[in-house]
């Protein structure tokens, strides 16, 4: 197949849209958690814990949705500590983020360990079942797009952002994002507030991880490889915004497809297509910081982003 | 202590503690064999960690024999991040092993430091990379010919190939996975000259060993060019490619050992590295008093490198392909066939 012809294909489309479920969940995770101004590096944790939970869930009913409900639940519980450990324990959100990280990475392989004597990976789960076989293009993308969880995550971005922009709850969570003290002054519980927006952003997040792992039927240790870290650029490039953060998370999935083709295609600049996703992200960050703030793109970060109510 | 630092002491010593505080673990042992064991002898797993069915389970097989057959004690460690590998391996030379075992190529600069600083105790580390200057004199590095394996499993897959389109899904590009690719396009073109070999990596950091829904990935976009039999070297990521060639009902090749239980019926066979046959060779030689530095390299006329091709797990290759492709090995075995290595 010609490159264009492989760029342009079904199956570059279905790639792109399966890749995304995970950084987008993320994202949105990040964006709940700093749009009410907690700072959230531990989305790379919450994911990795998020598919264990999952995993293990099912391994122990059988059942596919009770692994979505505990990779959400602990997607929650991780978020409303950190947010309580940062919010009303006064700790730097970095350092509570990092250990959220070091905790999941260490944590997830005891459990595996403790579980099923494997500190690599789990046993096999079925996830939720396929729609059809085939290597078609079509088929991909069929099977893609009928995925409960790419559903889920589609439909999660357009109720974040009417949540956030059109509710109360809304309101009070980029209230607190954006002036606690103020938020604060008028009677909005700030603490209870963003510890509800950090948990709701985990259990998203959580999803995320959950959809890595069915996607490989097991879960692996480390299977979650820095896509925390990329969806929080995501959201950093959107300007803290949900359909921005997830179109940043799909031009960045599509960024990787492409690299592969470009990889098969151009063998002798494998090194150079390997990094175009990465750079791709940096420069995107460099020219939006370098807008930002003269209107051109409206995106500030919260104002509030890591300060307290008083 | 104020409330935000005993929170944040709380929180980072959580942290330590699940990093850090991974359980050394013996395996069962019978009473008897404390008593008098004969020697110590300490293992580091790689990042992939121990049941990760491949390399680490080969090496774990290696120590166990040990333990049972030589009468040793044996104590392992599990680093659960990089950064954690010097220190289990300090942590063993501290304690005085007789041999300190380190599983990976990873580990190749980290033991290079330990044992410099500890000159008397005995290194060995499997797939070690020495360094420019040459390895320290108590460090014995343990290699394969992974070309040769891979040759084998590339003339199997340019058999089995309709479509004249194989795949190889690399992990960490860089010269240790590049001798894997190498060695299969050989082979690939040693029994299909027209097939064309597409050939991807999966990242540029340890990281991209264990990254399976990438894995996934690049099979998928492989298979989209054709392929229709893919060959991965790629350690834990190899599962995505397992997956992926299952979802399209394609063939996949397993690396490092017999991968066939991780998804039977789409594994045809695998590319064998006996982990196992040269830790256990480096533990008697260190035990008889017989340890020698410097690279022991094997291959596959010392059985240490091998394809899947006998059993139950190999019950998807014709006897036609199987008999071609021992002809093959019977070449490499002899030297009548030297497989590139770059």
């Amino acid at each position: 197949m010609s490159a264009l012809g492989s760029l342009l294909s079904l199956t570059m489309l279905a790639q792109t849209l399966r890749m995304a479920v995970p950084y987008a969940c993320a994202g949105l995770g990040g964006v709940w958690s700093e749009r009410s101004g907690v700072v959230n590096i531990a989305l790379e944790g919450i994911l990795l814990s998020g598919g264990l939970a999952g995993v293990v869930a099912q391994v122990a009913t059988g059942s596919a949705l009770a692994g979505v409900a505990a990779a959400a639940l602990v997607g929650a519980a991780i978020g409303a500590l950190h947010a309580l450990v940062v919010v009303s324990g006064r700790v730097d959100a970095i350092v509570s983020g990092l250990a959220v990280n070091l905790v999941a990475a260490g944590g997830t392989r005891y459990v595996l360990r403790a579980l099923y004597d494997s500190s690599s990976n789990s046993p096999p789960v079925a996830g939720f079942p396929a729609l059809g076989g085939g290597a078609g293009g079509l088929a991909l993308l069929a099977r893609t797009c009928a995925d409960p969880l790419t559903l889920l995550t589609a439909g999660l971005v357009v109720a974040t952002a009417w949540t956030l922009l059109r509710t109360r709850f809304g309101l009070q969570v980029r209230a607190c994002g954006e002036d606690p003290a103020a938020a604060a002054s008028v009677g909005v519980a700030v603490e209870r507030v963003r510890l509800r927006a950090v948990a709701l952003g985990g259990a998203i997040c959580g999803l995320g991880g959950v959809a890595l792992a069915f996607d490989q039927h097991q879960f692996q240790a480390g299977m979650s490889g820095g896509r925390g870290f990329i969806a929080l650029a995501a959201v950093i490039l959107s300007g803290w915004r949900p359909g921005r953060a997830a179109a940043a998370c799909l031009s960045f999935a599509a960024l990787d497809a492409a690299q592969i083709v470009a990889q098969d295609q151009a063998r002798a600049i494998g090194y150079l297509a390997q990094m175009l996703p990465y750079a791709a992200t940096l420069a995107a960050l460099w020219a939006v910081a370098r807008r930002r703030g003269q209107g051109a793109l409206a995106g500030q970060p919260p104002a509030g982003l890591g300060r307290h109510a008083d | 202590m104020t409330g935000p630092a005993r929170w944040t002491a709380a929180l980072v010593g959580a942290a330590l503690l699940a990093t850090v505080g991974l359980p050394r673990r013996r395996p069962a042992a019978p009473d008897a064999q404390h008593a008098a064991a004969r020697g110590r002898l300490g293992l580091v797993f790689d990042v992939g960690g121990r049941g990760d069915k491949s390399f680490n389970d080969a090496a774990y097989a290696g120590l166990l024999r040990a333990q049972r057959e030589l009468g040793l004690e044996v104590a392992f460690l599990e680093p659960a991040s990089s950064e954690d590998r010097e220190a289990a391996m300090r942590l063993f030379a501290a304690q005085g092993m007789d041999l300190v075992i380190g599983v990976g190529f990873i580990f190749s600069s980290d033991v290079d430091r330990v044992a410099r600083d500890f000159p008397r105790v005995r290194f060995a580390c499997v797939d070690y990379a020495p360094p420019p200057g040459g390895a320290p004199p108590n460090v014995a590095g343990l290699a394969f010919h992974e070309e040769e394996g891979s040759y084998l499993v590339g003339a199997v897959a340019g058999l089995l190939s309709k479509t004249r389109h194989v795949g190889f899904v690399g992990g960490m590009r860089g010269p240790l996975i590049r001798k894997f690719e190498v060695g299969y396009e050989a082979g690939v073109h040693a029994t299909c000259s027209a097939c064309m070999v597409h050939s991807v990596y999966v990242g540029s950091t340890p990281d991209a060993f264990r990254d399976p829904a990438k894995g996934k990935a690049v099979a998928i976009a492989e298979m989209a060019e054709g392929a229709d039999v893919l060959y991965h070297a790629a350690g834990a990521t190899g599962h995505g490619v397992f997956e992926a060639a299952h979802d399209a009902e394609r063939l996949a090749i397993g690396v490092d050992s017999d991968q066939w239980a991780e998804m039977p019926g789409t594994v045809v066979t695998s590319m064998v590295k006996r982990a196992d046959v040269s830790v256990f060779d480096t533990i008697r030689a260190t035990v008889d008093g017989h340890f020698e530095g410097g690279m022991h390299l094997f291959g596959v006329k010392d059985g240490a490198v091998d394809y899947v091709h006998e059993g139950p797990h190999a019950a998807l290759l014709p006897a036609d392909v199987v008999a071609r492709v021992e002809a093959l090995r019977a070449d490499v075995a002899s030297g009548r066939i030297v497989v590139p290595r770059e």
